[in-house]
């Protein structure tokens, strides 16, 4: 593993990213007009409701949580498709550049791109709405890294895809997190949810984190060993997300879609 | 099938491919070819479209996997250690521009990072220098001249001084005089140092000009080879275009 070389990949991005306003924008606009809507939705309903229950943390606090995760997947992902659209494969992919330096690079640009999110998410909410992470005390570490591994997870699997099925396939990842967020229950326990749905909630990472936020929240505590169970599905994730992206790109090698990726399919 | 085993001088071989194939299912692009470039060789791989260059020049740059055979660069197998052996190759080719979104400088200190180029700023100026592409330092690549972008695309291929450099219709864009200085540049890299060059083109004087032997590729097959400027007349032809027009449209005329 040559650190160079995964320099060389995130210096790329940065690159990019640094000349290019329609790409720093996205990185935090799109949260933070989220985090601006429900910020109003919890103002509103705070209003009306009893009081007692605090929903700007509560909701607020799924909202930004769940924005971070599909900013974790998105940097990893975007950070790929650049390769894609400048049909830069051929480039990179006939150096000593290796896959794992590769993907390597790609994950650190999109934890550094979902940083930005999660700051610029955590200040409005807070400047904005009085929110604060503060409630879910020493649990937020926790809570934070599995969605970080999952986002990642699920990038290095979505580039995965497009890598085997072709440029026009990018739209099967931009819903991915939409897809997965009735599982997940980003708003509402799973137990809101018919059977087979919770059976595939559990199998979901995210939905532990989500389960436990609403527990520190509602009785103060939430079980470490439930957590657990999420940190490592995350990591079983992470790591299959990266097996399926090396087997993918075999195949493209196998069968000349790295060189010829324009044509989508070779096989 | 003819192949060159021997080194005048006995140098080891820059690249050694033995019994290459590939085949897409029923389909045989590249049939069991074999041949060697030794140090300071430019070696012209030549024929029709289709005849399987690209499809070689693809499997020597570890983006195809071979059916069967195997490829040594320096005596480094690419199939085992694939990183070791890239890290002593390069390539320009006419398909593979440099991202367009970043500036010549941006892309050489990328790809001069993944080659991991010791005293990277120092190598970049000599090339800009050597190109002629100071002007263009911060310009981004895709608003280059086609004949820019190829100057910056080798300028990237000479980035980690290779010692099998791979080029792919190097000189398909260029105007006469950009393509002349090209010739040179290529040939003053295969005189000094230790690199040898496989280069395709279908500009037959260009290679009479620049290759010391020649490659004539046919359905995935070596049909011939040779020196370009005694090739045509021993095959009773005027010259090397006639003999390419030839290996286009009777190869069978030529094999046995």
């Amino acid at each position: 593993m040559s650190l160079k070389r995964i320099a060389g990949v995130v210096l790329r991005q940065f690159y990019l990213l640094r000349s290019s306003p329609t790409r720093i924008l996205p990185l935090f606009a799109w949260v933070v007009f989220d985090i601006v809507l429900w910020g109003f939705i919890s103002r509103y309903l705070q209003s009306v409701m009893p009081p007692g229950f605090n929903f700007a943390t509560t909701l607020l606090g799924a909202v930004l949580m769940w924005d971070f995760f599909g900013r974790v997947m998105q940097g990893v992902t975007v950070a790929f498709l650049e390769d894609v659209w400048s049909r830069n494969f051929l480039n990179f992919f006939a150096t000593p550049l290796t896959i794992g330096e590769y993907v390597g690079g790609l994950v650190i640009v999109g934890i550094g791109t979902s940083l930005v999110g999660l700051l610029a998410m955590l200040t409005v909410a807070a400047l904005g709405f009085g929110f604060t992470v503060l409630g879910y005390g020493l649990m937020l570490i926790p809570f934070l890294l599995i969605l970080f591994l999952c986002g990642i997870a699920l990038g290095i699997f979505a580039s995965a895809v497009v890598l085997r099925l072709g440029p026009a396939s990018e739209w099967f990842v931009w819903p991915i997190p939409a897809v997965l967020s009735p599982f997940v229950g980003v708003f509402y326990p799973l137990s809101t949810l018919p059977e087979w749905m919770q059976l595939l909630a559990y199998l979901l990472p995210p939905s532990y984190v989500f389960e436990g936020m609403r527990a520190v929240l509602g009785v103060g505590e939430f079980a470490g060993s439930t957590l657990l169970i999420g940190a490592g599905l995350a990591l079983l994730y992470t790591v299959l997300a990266g097996v399926f992206f090396a087997r993918v790109y075999r195949h493209a090698v196998r069968t000349g879609l790295i060189a010829r990726y324009s044509a989508e399919s070779l096989s | 099938m003819t192949t060159d085993r021997a080194q005048p001088g006995g140098a080891p071989a820059v690249l050694s491919v033995r019994s290459l194939c590939k085949r897409y299912g029923d389909k045989v692009a590249v049939d069991d070819i074999s041949f060697e470039v030794h140090p300071n060789e430019i070696v012209g791989l030549l024929g029709p479209n289709g005849a399987g260059k690209t499809t070689t020049i693809n499997m020597l740059l570890g983006v195809l996997e071979p059916t069967s055979g195997e490829i040594r660069i320096e005596g480094v197998d690419l199939a085992q250690a694939r990183s070791r052996a890239l890290a002593r190759t390069n390539f320009a080719a006419v398909y593979a521009p440099l991202p367009g979104n970043l500036t010549v400088y941006q892309n050489l200190k990328v790809f001069g990072l993944i080659y991991s180029v010791p005293r990277l700023a120092e190598r970049i100026e000599e090339l800009l220098e050597r190109f002629d592409l100071r002007r263009f330092r911060d310009v981004r690549c895709g608003v280059l001249s086609s004949g820019e972008q190829t100057r910056v695309a080798l300028a990237k291929a000479m980035l980690n001084r290779p010692h099998l450099l791979l080029l792919d219709e190097p000189t398909a864009s260029l105007d006469p005089a950009t393509a002349r200085e090209i010739r040179a540049t290529i040939r003053e890299f295969a005189a000094s140092g230790s690199g040898a060059v496989l280069w395709t083109s279908h500009n037959m004087h260009e290679v009479e000009e620049v290759c010391g032997r020649v490659l004539f590729l046919a359905r995935g097959r070596i049909l011939l080879q040779g020196d370009p400027r005694t090739l045509p007349a021993e095959h009773g032809l005027a010259s090397l275009e006639d003999l390419f027009v030839t290996v286009a449209r009777e190869p069978l005329s030529l094999e046995g």
